[in-house]
Formats: C-alpha cells, structure tokens, sequence
C-alpha cells in the first residue's frame, strides 16, 4: 500500500535559517503519526511544506501520492487542515460553518444538509446548530473544527496543536475522534506539545532544532531510552537532560 | 463555481451581522454628504452688515436696499459714527460695514469721484474677499443701471460669468468629493480590515489549504464590498442630485461605470493594504492615514491643487481621488463625455492593476 506521506531530506531554510533539516519519513495509511518538538523545532514548517502553504528549499515530499512541488492543487483536494486556532467563524451559525467549509470543498449541494445533519448528530450538539459558533464552549468548537476538517472525507488530516487550551477529559474526547477518523481509513497526521498525547499516537517523531531526533512508536521509544514515559523520552531528546 | 458562491454568501453574512460595519457602510456616507451639503458650506447667506448711511440720499438708501435684496446681506445695525464701526465688529455681530461718506450724493451727481467704503472682518480671510466682492458688484449695478447710456470714455468693460455653476453652489464640488471620500475610504478600509481579521482568527490559513485559488479568495473578498459599495455610490448620487439638486448633465451609465472602476480600484488598494499588515487595528490606521488624509487635503477636495507648493502638487497626482473627482465633477456638471475624460479614466486603470498585480504577489509572498 502506498504511502500517505512521505518525505526524502525534505529542507525548509529562511536565508540562512534553516527551519527543517532534511527531515526523512513516511507516513502508512490509516496510520495517527505524532509529531512532536518543543516550540520553534521546526514541526509547523515541516506541516506547512506538506499542506503546500511553503514550497521546500530542497529535498522531496509527496502527500497522498502527489508532489508537494508541482501538485498542491491536487493535495488541497485531498488533505484536511485544522490549526490551533479552530478555523471556524464565530459570527457565523454551526450549520453555516459547516456549509461553508462543505461549499469550498466542492461537496454537491444536495449533499451538504445531509452530511451537516451527521455531524450535528456525531457530535450531539443538534440543538445549537443555529447558534453562533460564538457562544459555543471552547471543547464543542474544537469538535466541530475537527469534523468540518473531514468534511470532504480526506485521505488525510492534518491537525496543528489542535487541544491547545482545553482540559484533560475534553482532550480524551477528542482523541475518541481522532481514533475513530484513523479506524475509518483517514490518517491523522498531529502536532502536539502534550506528552499524554503523544502516547496516543500510533507512532511518534521528535524533532528538536530543525532535525528529526526520533522516530518510532511511543513503546519502542520509551523502551529505547530506558523510560517510563513519553514526557522522559522528550526531556532526554530535546533539553539533553535526563529526569532519571 | 459553487465553491465561489459559498465564500461569497459566508462575506455577506459576516458584513450582515456585523452592526457597526453596517453602520459604517451607511451611515458614514448619508452623515458626510449631509453635513457637507448643508452644514460645512463656504456659500454666503446672510451675512451680517452694518451701515453707517453719513450721507442720508436717496442714492445711500437705494443702494443699501438692493444690497439687503440681494439675499447675501442682512442687516443688523444702523450705525452713528465712525466710532461704532469698530465696535460693531467686536461683538461679532456683522462681516461687513459699508460706509456712505457725508456728501456722497453731491460728488456722485456732479461727476466727481463718489467714494464709498466697505470694511471687512478679515478673521476670515475667504469670506471677507467673497462679501468685498459681491458688495462691490451690487454697487457697480447699481451706478450702470442708472446711468445706462453714459459710457465713461475709454473704460474696459468686465462682464464674468460662472460657467457650469452660476449660483457657485458648493455642493457642486462637496458632492463628488465626497463621494470619492466615503467609496475609497469604506471600500480599501472594509476589505484591508476583513482580510486581517481572518489573518488574525487564523482562518486566512484554513483558506490558504483548502483547495479555493488565491484568486477565489481575493474575489470572494473583493465582491461583496464591491455590491455593496456600489450601492453605496448610488445612494451618494441620489443624495446629491436629489437633495442638493447637483446637476447630472452628463452619462448616467458612463457615471456609473467611473464609479464601478473607483470602488474597484478602492477595493485594491485595502487589499494591498492588508497584504503588508497583520492586525485589523493597523489595517484601520493605515487605511485612515494613508487614504483619508491625502484625500481630503491633496485631492483638490478642500483646497485647491494650484495653488499648492510644487512638491505637494507631485504628490497629489498620485492620489486616485483627483482623478475620480475630476471625471465626476466633469460628468455631473459639465456634461463631459469620455471624449474628454479618457485620460484620468485611464490613470485609474493603471492604478488598479498597479495595485491589484502588487498585491496579489504581496499575499502570495506573506502566506507562504
């Protein structure tokens, strides 16, 4: 089975920064791949390279089986996107916002109050879908944010610090999501900078200054750095410091 | 397509909810062709005058006559002497005093020279030239009309007329000043500040990576404000034709086509502006202070271009608001064709692709 990403020393420099250090990876189908780094590691650059926001310096990426250099067209078809900051309108109404994201996503009409009556039900919230997004509790919007980021049923997701801000039991909810979006074929491709996180994750890269320090799965990690937590693998890989 | 029609109905709902862009969008043009219209205005009417009558003629009495029918003056004091000239003007009361010197009649009639003296409050300067002149005026009447066939031997005859604007109405330059003010201002001020605000809300970059072209996205932006704008001209030109009975001698269409061409380049420029700004306040500030300013002082709008210093003359020929100006003060008024106004139509042409092409590499370069 082909690969959902897959990267070869792909390289991102602004002048003479250089943001991502040939990072080489792939990402399997239906796989949840955690990527983690410490603020500023180079992970949002690498992310955005990948959703053809940032054209590479050097080195190769393909996303769903297109190339990042010359299909980013085709790859918008093809990805979900979800930022830390929700990306949903909040002086618009949930059903307007699902509306929106499934018109931009080229769904056919007919079938938007179809998918929009599913969401509202996955999620529970019939009963405010003519509210304003607004007025909505911080862990709805993020749900919604998810499922409208699905909306066009993408071959994969890409969510940038998507429980930023929100209590631990949400976050678990979300997760749920997230689990159920991988089982249905959809892979998950997350940034985080919460640990507990990261364990969810089906395999886990750790990049610290621009490079990929790590790349395997939470066991294998912790197994390999003879800890008991992901929080003492990153402590060990990213500070150089050991808790132990 | 739908994918277009989608982001454009999510535009509309945003500027729909939103009261005080509403406001904005439609308040601020009824408030400034009003108050501009009716309120700010350099005609005179009924100015205050006082006369100091030393001569007590029927000449004196005539005279003053038709100076209060001109509808200029008004009357407010009758003075006694010379002392209570200056006095007059203190209070604030009168603009102008007009003095008949004792035996006024008697040199007038026995071909003398016949002096009489008009004072003026110079505090403000315009209006003190505008009353001296139109007195001046009244009085030269009044000597023609009496002496119709004595024609004073090797004398140059002025007749003037205002040409276009005979009862020099000020609503005839405030209406398309205005206008260009209100469009660019909410045109490149809406567009800069709804462009940063999804900046801001981080939703730019949802955009960004869904598969709507920059393009769609600027046009989606832009199309709204357009309609809306436009709307927004129309209501301006109703105003001022309707309410201030500024004439429309020319082209409707080709007036309403300038206008299209403005907004649009309007449009542009807040697009450019909130391609080199990150927050919605600066977008607000750059938009008043870049565009509301040189519109209002360069423009030709309130002083005019000829007679400012060199330097500042360069630089209003790159303000887009003359050029409008000009073609709608040509269009309205004159009954000007595009025989005759090709040429600033064709520098907002070149200025709306200028800044469209500028920012759209602006963006391109700022998302990525």
């Amino acid at each position: 089975m082909e690969n959902a990403v897959h990267t070869h020393q792909l390289t991102k420099k602004f002048g003479s920064f250089i943001a991502t250090d040939a990072i080489t990876f792939d990402v399997a189908q239906g796989e949840i791949f955690g990527f983690l780094g410490a603020n500023g590691a180079g992970k949002t650059t690498a992310m955005r390279m990948l959703c053809g926001l940032l054209k590479p310096s050097s080195g190769e990426a393909t996303v769903a089986g297109f190339d990042v250099y010359r299909q980013s067209e085709k790859i918008k078809q093809n990805i979900g996107y979800m930022s830390q900051r929700f990306s949903l309108y909040e002086d618009l109404t949930v059903r307007e916002n699902i509306r929106f994201y499934g018109g931009i996503y080229g769904l056919r009409r007919a079938d938007i109050p179809v998918k929009t009556d599913q969401i509202l039900r996955k999620l529970g919230i019939e009963t405010v879908a003519d509210s304003l997004v607004a007025s909505l509790p911080l862990g709805w919007k993020q749900k919604l944010a998810f499922s409208v980021a699905l909306i066009h049923e993408p071959k994969i997701v890409f969510l940038d610090e998507p429980t930023g801000g929100v209590d631990p039991i949400t976050r678990r909810q979300f997760w749920d999501l997230i689990y159920e979006a991988a089982h249905g074929g959809t892979t998950v491709f997350v940034t985080t900078h919460y640990m507990d996180e990261a364990e969810y994750c089906h395999r886990v890269s750790i990049m610290v200054d621009g490079k990929m320090k790590a790349l395997d799965t939470p066991s294998g990690l912790k197994t390999a750095y003879n800890v008991d937590s992901m929080d003492a693998v990153f402590q060990i890989l990213a500070r150089g410091t050991s808790t132990k | 397509m739908n994918r277009f029609i989608a982001f454009v109905k999510k535009e509309f709902f945003h500027i729909l909810r939103d009261r005080r862009t509403l406001l904005i969008l439609f308040g601020l043009p009824l408030v400034q062709v009003l108050l501009f219209g009716f309120a700010l205005t350099n005609e005179i009417k009924n100015a205050g005058i006082a006369i100091l009558d030393n001569d007590k003629s029927p000449h004196s009495q005539q005279i003053t006559n038709k100076l209060l029918a001109s509808g200029y003056f008004q009357l407010r004091e009758n003075l006694r002497s010379n002392g209570d000239i200056e006095r007059a003007f203190r209070k604030g009361t009168i603009k102008l005093a007009v003095v008949f010197p004792a035996g006024f009649t008697e040199n007038y009639e026995h071909g003398r020279s016949a002096q009489i003296q008009l004072l003026a409050d110079a505090t403000e300067q315009n209006t003190a030239i505008s009353l001296t002149n139109y007195a001046t005026a009244i009085i030269r009447d009044y000597t023609t009309d009496l002496n119709p066939t004595v024609q004073p031997p090797l004398t140059i005859d002025v007749r003037s007329r205002m040409v276009f604007n005979p009862e020099l109405k000020g609503a005839f330059v405030f209406v398309p000043g205005v206008m260009a003010m209100v469009l660019l201002l909410v045109s490149a001020l809406m567009t800069s500040v709804t462009i940063a605000r999804e900046r801001e809300t981080g939703t730019l970059e949802v955009l960004m990576v869904s598969p709507l072209s920059q393009g769609q996205i600027l046009l989606g932006k832009v199309v709204p404000y357009l309609f809306l704008s436009f709307l927004n001209g129309c209501i301006i030109i109703a105003l001022g034709v309707f309410v201030l009975k500024v004439p429309l001698n020319g082209s409707l269409v080709l007036l309403l086509s300038e206008t299209l061409l403005f907004i649009f380049l309007s449009l542009s420029i807040g697009i450019f502006i909130s391609s080199i700004v990150d927050t919605q306040l600066v977008a607000m500030f750059a938009s008043l202070m870049a565009l509301l300013l040189p519109t209002i002082f360069l423009s030709g709008f309130m002083f005019p271009i000829e007679s400012m210093p060199r330097p500042l003359q360069l630089v209003s020929n790159l303000i887009p608001a003359k050029y409008f100006i000009s073609i709608v003060k040509g269009i309205m008024i004159k009954g000007a064709g595009l025989r005759y106004l090709w040429q600033p139509t064709l520098v907002l042409v070149g200025m709306s692709v200028l800044s469209m092409g500028l920012s759209l590499r602006n963006l391109k370069t700022r998302l990525s």
